[in-house]
């Protein structure tokens, strides 16, 4: 009974259970659920948000948030879209490096007036949120990049394979992941972004410079944003101003917390993330097959946040219970 | 000693905050292989001139010198790069890092983006617990861990980076008496490695049983630096309370009527335990001992905001039920809190506001606040308590200390209360002001009020109250009536040590 408790007690175990369970309820109901078809379309629908929530995590573990990522995506996807539209003759992949790079721009932006303005930085993305949307419509001149002028090797990306019949968008996704997995756990940089989640007043008097490691985390949650908004060209062909990464903050932030993140800082693992993200992926999924309209999803996603997070409450208060009984 | 390089010499070091000088001119040599214990009241400027050294604050004037070089501190971090560590009362880490990551965050080797060597990090980390012989599991991240043990890390981390000066501020308080056995063998061992401690306590008894050097701080000032041995308790606390009293302080007869409010066997664990008194009518009753004793723990349950757990309150001889601090106010009761910043004041609130917050019913009958009302109320209490101010209607946040005290007090005569609870109430005004407070208060008396006055402030205690309560460590230590009261009976009383030696 203690082990199970404890392994339980694990974030990443916990949400893994619900996803095997949702699968389960869902499979019952609808049998083809359980191929192999499905795990595609899950993938499918994932690398985006993945991307995005490795960047969040960094930002919320540094107990910050950042919610303007759905209009970074959107202005850095439109601004490529746009090289594309007006230079077709460039090498497509620069598209890459413009995109990352307009997004690290504006995570910047948001970082710089978190710390040098010491704003607190769920107000100042509300505020950059809305800002970077209205440039899209300012710069786009509220038109859309129509499927012709995105490059076709780039929406390739969405459909061919390097290898299992894997596209190389779910390539990218998993290689950030293991990036950002990398570099929290194996540098002493992502060790100081959990210290000064963790205790943000004795993190100067260790030496961690606070400023510093603050700009990073949203230079890289805009950086990944930005490389989130070229897949978006990718995957789905166009790069509308008003529909393009709207709403994305919303996904990606409820897989950083499904996925254990703290939103008090300090806590939680690339792995809960991901599982987080999977959780999501599945719900989206079973969805259409439920024969549960587009137009309730919203509600459901919302609920399965607070369900989830209900559940992991009371299993880790279990944990907690548990752990202590056994000190004592 | 005397004979060898100082490893610490400290030369004129004084500190100002804002334009209060809270240490001056502070001379001081400490060797390597001492304990050197820093001892003085609340405020007497140990804590400033430790954290000077830990590089936590930066002197306004003075020099320091390591083993004879001068230094500069920018910061903690700078400190401990010189081999200074600050062990804090609550150690400073971080919970979600496990123990081996707290002991070697900071230590700034290698490139911010160079691998964690995670397996030497580990061996490393259990090598300095086996060497301090405690058991922890490395591998846990900091929150689960007791205080004590968290102290043996932040201890181990000035290992780790070969700590030559370790200091530990009020380390025991929360500690049981098995685990500061513990603390002082490893202690002993550090210094007889050639380390240098510096322990500061209020327990007399653990400095002597651990020091071998003693620098006495008051009012800012190094009173006396004597090895252990050359000083009694006596002398000790006199050096540490030896401010003459002052005269101005006079209580005002009352008639002492019948009892107020009772408390009777108060405990709440971890708190306080077993407290039984009683205030009457028109009398003044202090409740001295040292911070952290425990004195605002017991205002606070008595006013409903963290209720004891066992015991009874009685006002007026009736026991009653007070659950939160609206049931106080309905039986009469008011508390004037000691943070008046965080617990007392609406800063942002106009002064009127302020006064009125007390009795809404008064100035708002049937819910519509009438304005005429609350200001006629306020002009009063203005008047009454001889408030300085510009305009009714400023934020009171624009007052001085003093003032802003005023008209807290002023919002609680408005409840008309039967006890008042005054806690710390003259901390941080004026010395102007301060006996202004005094009239006041023993106005109040004579006005047939109960007053429990809590203050660390000894003359304070002594000039005004017709009785002292002491309470040590949660306890209550003694009922001293204001006949035999004088500075070195409360001390007495509130020093654990002493106490002992005189149930002894």
């Amino acid at each position: 009974m203690t082990t199970i408790r404890s392994i339980l007690g694990r974030r990443e175990a916990g949400i893994f259970v619900m996803i095997v369970l949702f699968a389960i309820a869902v499979g019952i109901a609808k049998p083809q659920f359980l191929t192999l078809n499905s795990l595609r379309i899950v993938l499918l629908l994932v690398p985006l948000i993945l991307i995005g929530a490795m960047g969040q995590m960094l930002v919320i573990l540094a107990r910050h948030v950042d919610l303007s990522i759905g209009s970074v995506l959107g202005f850095s996807a439109m601004v490529t879209g746009m090289m594309f539209r007006y230079h077709p003759e460039i090498w497509w992949p620069l598209g890459f490096l413009l995109s990352v790079g307009i997004g690290a721009g504006l995570g910047l932006l948001n970082g710089v007036l978190v710390t040098v303005f010491r704003l607190p930085a769920i107000i100042v993305t509300l505020g950059t949120l809305n800002l970077y949307r209205g440039l899209t419509y300012i710069v786009s001149d509220a038109r859309q990049i129509d499927r012709q002028y995105v490059p076709s090797a780039l929406k390739a990306m969405s459909q061919t394979s390097p290898i299992f019949g894997i596209p190389w968008i779910i390539f990218i996704s998993f290689a950030v992941v293991f990036a950002t997995w990398w570099f929290l756990m194996h540098t002493r940089l992502g060790r100081q972004i959990y210290a000064l989640g963790s205790n943000p007043v004795a993190a100067p008097l260790r030496g961690i410079d606070v400023t510093g490691v603050t700009l990073l985390v949203f230079t890289i949650s805009g950086a990944l944003s930005g490389l989130a908004g070229i897949l978006y060209a990718s995957r789905w062909g166009f790069v509308n101003p008003s529909n393009t990464g709207a709403g994305f903050e919303f996904q990606v932030i409820a897989a950083v917390v499904i996925g254990g993140v703290s939103i008090n800082g300090g806590v939680g693992t690339v792995l809960g993330t991901f599982f987080g993200v999977i959780l999501l992926g599945c719900v989206a999924a079973a969805l259409p097959l439920l024969g549960i309209a587009g137009t309730t999803q919203n509600a459901i996603y919302g609920a399965v946040i607070i369900v989830a997070l209900l559940i992991d409450r009371t299993v880790r208060r279990q944990g907690v219970k548990s752990l202590a009984r056994a000190r004592a | 000693m005397p004979d060898a390089v100082p490893l610490i010499a400290a030369r004129g070091i004084s500190k100002q905050f804002a334009a209060i000088e809270v240490l001056r001119d502070v001379d001081l040599d400490l060797f390597p292989g001492e304990i050197h214990a820093l001892l003085g009241e609340n405020g007497a400027g140990k804590s400033t001139f430790a954290k000077i050294l830990a590089g936590v604050h930066r002197p306004s004037r003075g020099t320091l010198a390591l083993a004879g070089e001068p230094i500069e501190l920018a910061s903690p971090h700078a400190a401990q790069r010189r081999g200074i560590t600050l062990i804090h009362q609550e150690p400073i880490s971080f919970p979600d890092l496990s123990v081996a990551e707290n002991l070697v965050l900071g230590r700034g080797d290698g490139s911010l983006l160079g691998r964690v060597p995670w397996a030497e990090m580990t061996r490393e980390a259990r090598r300095l617990m086996d060497l301090l012989g405690v058991r922890i599991d490395v591998t846990l991240p900091m929150r689960g861990l007791s205080i004590a043990d968290q102290q043996m890390v932040e201890i181990a981390r000035a290992l780790a980076s070969d700590s030559r000066l370790i200091i530990m501020d009020e380390p025991t308080a929360p500690l049981t008496p098995k685990e500061v056995e513990t603390l002082f063998t490893i202690a002993r061992r550090l210094r007889d490695e050639g380390r240098t401690i510096i322990f500061i306590s209020h327990r007399l008894e653990e400095v002597r049983a651990l020091c071998d050097r003693v620098t006495i701080f008051r009012d800012g000032a190094r009173i006396e630096t004597a090895p252990i041995e050359a000083l009694s308790d006596a002398d000790i606390i006199r050096l540490m309370i030896g401010r003459p009293l002052k005269e101005y302080m006079h209580k005002e007869k009352a008639t002492i009527g019948a009892v107020a409010l009772a408390v009777e066997n108060l405990s709440l664990p971890g708190y306080f335990s077993d407290i039984s008194f009683e205030v009457r009518a028109g009398e003044i009753v202090g409740l001295g001992g040292l911070v952290g004793a425990g004195r605002t723990d017991v205002a606070r349950a008595i006013f409903g905001i963290a209720p004891a757990e066992s015991g009874r309150v009685l006002v007026e001889g009736r026991p009653v039920t007070i659950a939160e601090p609206s049931d106080a106010i309905a039986l009469g009761l008011a508390f004037v809190p000691e943070d008046r910043a965080v617990a007392g004041i609406f800063r942002s609130l106009s002064v009127e506001q302020n006064i009125s917050a007390a009795v809404p019913a008064k100035i708002a009958p049937g819910g519509v606040i009438r304005r005429s009302v609350e200001r006629a109320l306020a002009m009063d209490a203005v008047k009454r308590l001889r408030i300085r101010l510009a305009s009714l209607r400023q934020p009171i946040g624009e007052l001085s200390g003093g003032n802003q005290q005023k008209a807290i007090l002023a919002r609680w005569l408005l409840t008309d209360p039967k006890v008042l609870i005054l806690d710390e109430p003259t901390r941080g005004i004026d010395i102007g002001v301060k006996a202004e407070f005094y009239d006041m208060i023993g106005e109040l008396a004579a006005s047939g009020r109960a007053i429990l006055l809590i203050s660390s402030e000894l003359p304070e205690l002594l000039a005004l109250c017709d009785r002292i309560l002491v309470m040590a460590e949660g306890r209550l230590t003694a009922d001293i009536p204001r006949a035999e009261a004088s500075q070195e009976v409360v001390m007495s009383a509130a020093v654990p040590r002493v106490r002992e030696a005189a149930a002894a």
